[in-house]
């Protein structure tokens, strides 16, 4: 490691009675690890073209008193670099702890840094104090930890996470929204982040309803996201050939639960179905423009 | 000038010794025993905030006898020592051995550089993916380290009630199995800290007890605490 002394025992600062923050200890014993404290140097300069970008996320309640509520997050798998594909299996959901989940958008792998500093920070505080964290309390650490990345953000290398979870005390699922500086806005029934939010958020206007069944959730969640998709070239849409599903969540009063291949390649199938069936009734086996004619060299099989 | 009296070191050192040894034996023990499907920890504690046994990291877990504050201090180190190490490595690279040797080096300089000497005793066990992988690491007051084979007993009369441990315990028992040789082996010890003879032991109501195992299968995070019906239920299981 690279701040343990020679001796090699516990260095004065572990055992400083103090914060039950791991960030808190970090920027006191070891800052250069805190992924907002770096100098990217070249001041002006514009880091944004340099690496991926992870791009939608979309979150949405559901359920109700009476057969109990949660809260979904899914996000597409696309990473993109300037017109590039950088990744088709980027994870962007992630579990931040047994009732809570967090999704990003934005420069990828500070993202992911910040994820990765996240979760440690709620299972560091759970392990010193022996308790959760409420639900306000999580959203209020992540605001804190987006602010000390404003210093990148201002470069061009910006996170914006979106945070959803189960809140215990009040016994329904809850959704969070950020912004670069930091500022936390508590979002209702469904919210979207990312270069597709735009048009996931139109999707889900039309889709998502109160008292939504989980199974219903996730198949607005997979719908939303393919409409992204389907107009945002930096959201990549489920892929059957490669078998790529988008990452789906679901937190409950039972925690947090990733949905299955299975069900997922279920609900696409389903999702497409659909939709070329509505393509079929509308303009029959053809493209919506009709067919091309045949002496300007058109395929005919 | 006064000149200061001429202790030798071999008597500094015994009475550091016999100071800790003291302050630990005051305490209630706590029992460390393999079992096929993990570790399990126990003690007699009837607090449900201040606890003797605690999780580290994903497989790891920590127990101590002795001074509440200096064993809870040592025990948020441990926590800071795995979290960072995990950070700035990955998850698997933080073992038992490290930071048992991180423990006993911190607990060897504080014996011979400062005044007092910690007041404690700790296990620092690690599950492995088989009961070979265990390991189970002892950490005396003044730094020395055992790697100790399936079973431990720590604090108040320890070498009576580990010597009992050693001959009912063996390889491959089940949870229910060890729980009661665990519950057996803290009621042994009286009120006044006499030791029963075998078969007279007190009765422990389960809310008592502090118990909690590390679970070789499952959750990424093996540490469990048993408690309320959970913990009844499986000390009622017959225990043979």
């Amino acid at each position: 490691m690279t701040h343990a002394d020679t001796s090699g025992r516990l260095p004065d600062a572990f055992l400083r009675p103090g914060s039950s923050s791991f960030v808190d200890f970090l920027a006191g014993h070891a800052p250069d690890l805190l992924p907002g404290r770096r100098d990217v140097g070249g001041a002006g300069a514009p880091a944004d073209g340099l690496a991926p970008h992870a791009t939608t996320i979309v979150a949405l309640t559901f359920g109700t008193d009476d057969g109990g509520r949660g809260v979904i997050m899914a996000g597409d798998r696309r990473a993109t670099a300037g017109n590039l594909i950088a990744s088709r299996e980027m994870e962007k959901v992630f579990a931040a702890d047994a009732y809570s989940v967090v999704g990003i958008a934005g420069s990828a792998g500070v993202a992911i840094e910040l994820v990765r500093l996240f979760q440690l920070e709620l299972e560091h505080y759970e392990k010193i104090e022996g308790s959760l964290l409420s639900l306000d309390g999580k959203a209020n650490r992540l605001s804190t930890m987006i602010r000390g990345n404003l210093p990148l953000a201002m470069q061009g290398l910006a996170v914006v996470p979106l945070f959803a979870g189960y809140d215990l005390d009040r016994g329904y699922g809850r959704l969070f929204s950020y912004d670069v500086t930091g500022g936390r806005y508590e979002e209702h029934d469904h919210h979207t982040v990312g270069s597709g939010s735009v048009f996931a958020r139109g999707a889900l206007k039309k889709l998502w309803r109160p008292g939504l069944d989980a199974d219903a959730a996730v198949g607005v969640a997979v719908e939303a996201l393919y409409d992204a998709a389907d107009d945002d070239s930096a959201t990549g849409g489920p892929d059957p050939v490669r078998q790529i599903w988008p990452v789906v969540n679901v937190v409950t009063a039972d925690g947090v639960r990733r949905v299955s291949d299975d069900e997922l390649s279920a609900t696409v199938a389903r999702i497409v179905d659909e939709r070329g069936a509505a393509h079929r009734a509308a303009h029959g086996d053809r493209p919506a423009g009709g067919a091309r004619p045949t002496d300007q060299g058109g395929a005919r099989a | 000038m006064t000149m200061p009296f001429y202790v030798s070191p071999e008597q500094l050192m015994k009475d550091r010794a016999d100071f800790a040894r003291k302050g630990i034996a005051r305490g209630r023990s706590v029992v460390v025993l393999a079992y096929e499907g993990g570790i399990a920890f126990a003690t007699e504690n009837p607090s449900r905030a201040l606890h003797k046994i605690s999780e580290i990291y994903d497989r790891i877990a920590f127990a101590a006898v002795g001074k509440y504050n200096e064993f809870e201090n040592l025990r948020v180190a441990g926590v800071r020592y795995a979290d960072l190490r995990g950070y700035s490595y990955d998850r698997t690279d933080v073992t038992a051995r490290g930071l048992a040797n991180a423990y006993a080096q911190t607990l060897g300089t504080v014996f011979t550089t400062e005044s007092k000497p910690l007041e404690v005793e700790l296990v620092v066990a690690e599950v492995g993916d088989t009961p070979a992988a265990d390991q189970i690491y002892r950490l005396s007051y003044d730094g020395s380290v055992a790697d100790e084979h399936g079973h431990v007993v720590m604090g108040g009369q320890a070498e009576q009630l580990g010597a009992r441990v050693a001959d009912a315990w063996q390889e491959g028992m089940t949870l229910p199995q060890v729980l009661a040789l665990a519950v057996r082996t803290l009621g042994a010890v009286g009120s006044d800290g006499s030791v029963a003879a075998e078969g007279e032991e007190r009765e422990i109501a389960p809310a008592g007890l502090e118990v909690a195992v590390l679970e070789r299968a499952g959750r990424r995070r093996a540490f469990r605490r048993l408690q309320g019906a959970t913990l009844a239920g499986l000390l009622e299981q017959p225990g043979d």
